[in-house]
C-alpha cells in the first residue's frame, strides 16, 4: 500500500442504467471550489452522490486526500455515515421534527470531540443564522432553510463539502442572499468544495476548477479560466459564454468612479465598487461584450482596448457566429463575432488583433 | 349493574387489547418499514397478505386458525412439540388470533407514516454521521409519531371490537377467553337486555372517545 497522501480527489465511476450511462474518470484538486457543470441528465449529481457514498457504482474507485473510500476490486466501500463529508441537498432536507438548533446539533453530536475542528458558533456565525435557532424548519424561508442546511453540513467539520445545486430551488433574490455566504466559505475555511451546478453565473462566481459533464462523460476538466476559454468544447454556456479573470485592483480613478483591475499582462478599467488598491477581484468578461479590430479605435467610447493574439477560432451555436480565443498578456479572452467579420478581417490563428471590451462585471 | 362476570370480561378484553397492540407494534414496525421502502417484487404479495383480515369474514380467519392450531394442525404440532400446548380455547391462542386479525390496522398507518418520509431526509441523516439504525431511531421513528398514535388506537380498538375470531378460536371460557363482545352476546341469548345494554353502551361510548382522541390529536392535513 503506497497510497500517496497528496491532497486531492481521484475517482473512477461507471454506471449503466436504462437510458443513462456514466463513465467518469477525474482528478480534482484538494482545495478551492470545484464546480461540476452540465445540463440536467449529464450525471453531475450522480457523481456527487457517488462521492458521498449515497450511490454505489459497482467497480468504482474513489480516493480522497490519499485515503481510499471505495475500491470494489478490494471489496472496499466506506458507508456514507463513515465518510468525513458535509452534504448540502438541493432542497435543504432539514429534519422537520427538530428545530434549527436540533438540526445543527444532529451531526455535531455524532462527531467525536477530537475530530471537531469547526465550532458550532463559527458555523452559525458564518451563515448568519443566530436569530433562527429556535425556529422550526417549516417556518423558515427557502433561503434561510438553505443557510441552515449549509451550517448543519459544516458543523460535522467535514474534510470535503459536497453541494448539490444548493441555489437551484431558490429565486433570484434568495440566490443573491446566499451567494456571499458561499464565497465566505471558501475564503475563510480551508475545506475543498465539490459543487454541482447548471448555472453559468454560479460557475463564474464560485469556481476555481471546472468540470464539464455531458451525457455521463467528462468533456473538460481544468482551472476555471483555462476551461472557459476552451472554445473547441461544446461548453454550452450559450449567451453566458465568456471568461473569468482573477485580478488585483491596481489604481482608482475617483473623479470618474473607475478602478483598474490588473491581470498578468494587462489591465481592465471597471466601475469603482469601493475596493481599495491591492485587493483582489474576480471579474467576468462575456464573449458577447468583446469585439475585435485590426486597428486600435482611439476615437471610441470603449475604455478597454487591449492588444492580443488569436489562438483559436471555432463555430458558435448559431451559424452566423464564431468564437475567437484571444490571449492578452497571459490571459485568454473569448470574443463572439460574426463569421462575416472573421472573413472581412481575415482572422486566423496567430494574427495580432485589438481586443475591445465593452463591459466587465465584477463578481463579488 | 355490572356483575363480576361482566367485570372479568372487561378486564380480559383490556388485557387482550393491550397485549395485542404491544405485540403488533413490535411486529408491525419492521413489516411496515420494509413495505414502505422496498422495491422488491414481493411487496405486492406481502401487502395482500397483511390486508387479508380487512376483507375476510372473521369466522373464516378463525376457522383456519382453529384448524391450523388444533392438535392435528401444522401449527398445533409445532406448539405441542415446543411444550406450549394446544392454543385454541386459551388466552394465548386468543392473543395470537387477535394479532393476525388486527395486523393491517397497525401496519397500514405505520407504512403510510414511513412512506411520507422523504428518502432525502434519511440520506441527510447518513451524511450527518448517523448509521442506518441510528437514522431509524433518531429520524424515522420520531417523524412517524402521528402514524404510531393512529396505529395504537386502531389496533387497540379493533381488537376490542372483534367477535367472530374470538368465538371460533377462543370459545367462551369465563376469565380465559370470554371478552366483552362475547359477554354481550351471552346476555342477549339469555334475554338479559339490561346487562347487554350496559356493556353495549359502554363499548359505544368507548369507541366514540377513542376516535375523537385520534382525530383531535392527529388531525389530517396539518402535518404534511
Amino acid at each position: 500500500m503506497n497510497q500517496p497522501r497528496e491532497p486531492g480527489i481521484r475517482l473512477v465511476f461507471r454506471l449503466d442504467r436504462p437510458g443513462f450511462r456514466l463513465d467518469v474518470r477525474l482528478e480534482l484538486p484538494g482545495h478551492g471550489v470545484t464546480v461540476l457543470f452540465g445540463p440536467s441528465g449529464s450525471g453531475k449529481t450522480t457523481v456527487l452522490r457517488a462521492v458521498a457514498g449515497l450511490e454505489h457504482p459497482p467497480g468504482g474507485k474513489l480516493h480522497v486526500h490519499g485515503v481510499c473510500w471505495q475500491d470494489d476490486a478490494k471489496g472496499l466501500f466506506l458507508p456514507v455515515h463513515q465518510r468525513p463529508i458535509g452534504y448540502v441537498f438541493q432542497d435543504a432536507a432539514l429534519f422537520p421534527h427538530l428545530d434549527v438548533r436540533g438540526n445543527l446539533r444532529f451531526g455535531l453530536r455524532r462527531v467525536p470531540r477530537d475530530k471537531r475542528r469547526l465550532s458550532l458558533e463559527r458555523a452559525i456565525d458564518l451563515l448568519g443564522i443566530a436569530p433562527l435557532m429556535a425556529r422550526r424548519p417549516d417556518t423558515l424561508s427557502g433561503g434561510e432553510r438553505q443557510r441552515v442546511a449549509i451550517a448543519r453540513a459544516l458543523a460535522v467539520s467535514p474534510e470535503l463539502l459536497l453541494m448539490d445545486e444548493p441555489l437551484a430551488a431558490l429565486d433570484l433574490p434568495r440566490k443573491r442572499e446566499i451567494l456571499p455566504f458561499l464565497e465566505r466559505l471558501h475564503a475563510e475555511l480551508a475545506i475543498p468544495i465539490l459543487y454541482v451546478s447548471h448555472a453559468p453565473d454560479e460557475v463564474a462566481r464560485l469556481a476555481h476548477h471546472l468540470v464539464v459533464l455531458e451525457a455521463g462523460q467528462v468533456i473538460a476538466s481544468g482551472p476555471l479560466n483555462e476551461t472557459l476559454a476552451r472554445i473547441d468544447l461544446p461548453v454550452r454556456l450559450g449567451e453566458e459564454a465568456g471568461v473569468v479573470l482573477e485580478t488585483v485592483i491596481g489604481a482608482r480613478d475617483l473623479p470618474w468612479h473607475l478602478c483598474r483591475a490588473d491581470f498578468p499582462g494587462g489591465a481592465l478599467w471597471i466601475r469603482d465598487h469601493g475596493l481599495s488598491v491591492g485587493q483582489s477581484a474576480r471579474v467576468r468578461v462575456l464573449a458577447r461584450d468583446v469585439s475585435l479590430a485590426l486597428e486600435p479605435q482611439r476615437q471610441s467610447s470603449i475604455l478597454n482596448l487591449l492588444s492580443g493574439r488569436v489562438t483559436a477560432l471555432a463555430d458558435d451555436i448559431h451559424p452566423a457566429h464564431a468564437l475567437a480565443r484571444v490571449v492578452v498578456g497571459e490571459v485568454p479572452f473569448v470574443a463572439r463575432i460574426t463569421r462575416r467579420s472573421v472573413a472581412a478581417l481575415d482572422l486566423a490563428v496567430g494574427k495580432t488583433v485589438w481586443v475591445q471590451v465593452k463591459s466587465v462585471a465584477l463578481m463579488e | 349493574m355490572l356483575d363480576s362476570a361482566d367485570l372479568a370480561a372487561i378486564g380480559l378484553t383490556l388485557q387482550l387489547a393491550t397485549l395485542t397492540t404491544a405485540i403488533l407494534l413490535v411486529i408491525g414496525t419492521p413489516v411496515a418499514w420494509w413495505l414502505a421502502r422496498t422495491r422488491s417484487l414481493w411487496k405486492g404479495v406481502v401487502s395482500a397478505l397483511v390486508a387479508m383480515p380487512i376483507v375476510l369474514p372473521p369466522t373464516v380467519l378463525g376457522f383456519y386458525l382453529l384448524v391450523a392450531l388444533g392438535p392435528n394442525g401444522p401449527l398445533g404440532v409445532i406448539t405441542h412439540s415446543l411444550g406450549l400446548g394446544i392454543l385454541p380455547f386459551t388466552f394465548a391462542g386468543l392473543v395470537l388470533a387477535s394479532t393476525i386479525y388486527s395486523l393491517p390496522f397497525v401496519v397500514q398507518p405505520l407504512q403510510n407514516a414511513f412512506e411520507a418520509i422523504a428518502e432525502q431526509t434519511l440520506e441527510a441523516a447518513g451524511t450527518l454521521r448517523a448509521s442506518p439504525w441510528d437514522t431509524f431511531f433518531s429520524v424515522a421513528l420520531p417523524m412517524a409519531r402521528p402514524g404510531y398514535l393512529t396505529a395504537c388506537v386502531l389496533g387497540f380498538a379493533h381488537t376490542i371490537g372483534e367477535f367472530g375470531v374470538v368465538l371460533m378460536i377462543g370459545g367462551n371460557i369465563p376469565g380465559q377467553t370470554r371478552v366483552v363482545s362475547v359477554q354481550i352476546y351471552d346476555h342477549v341469548e339469555a334475554m338479559e337486555f339490561g346487562h347487554a345494554h350496559l356493556l353495549s353502551a359502554g363499548m359505544l361510548i368507548f369507541a366514540f372517545f377513542v376516535l375523537l382522541l385520534l382525530y383531535t390529536l392527529n388531525p389530517t392535513g396539518r402535518r404534511s
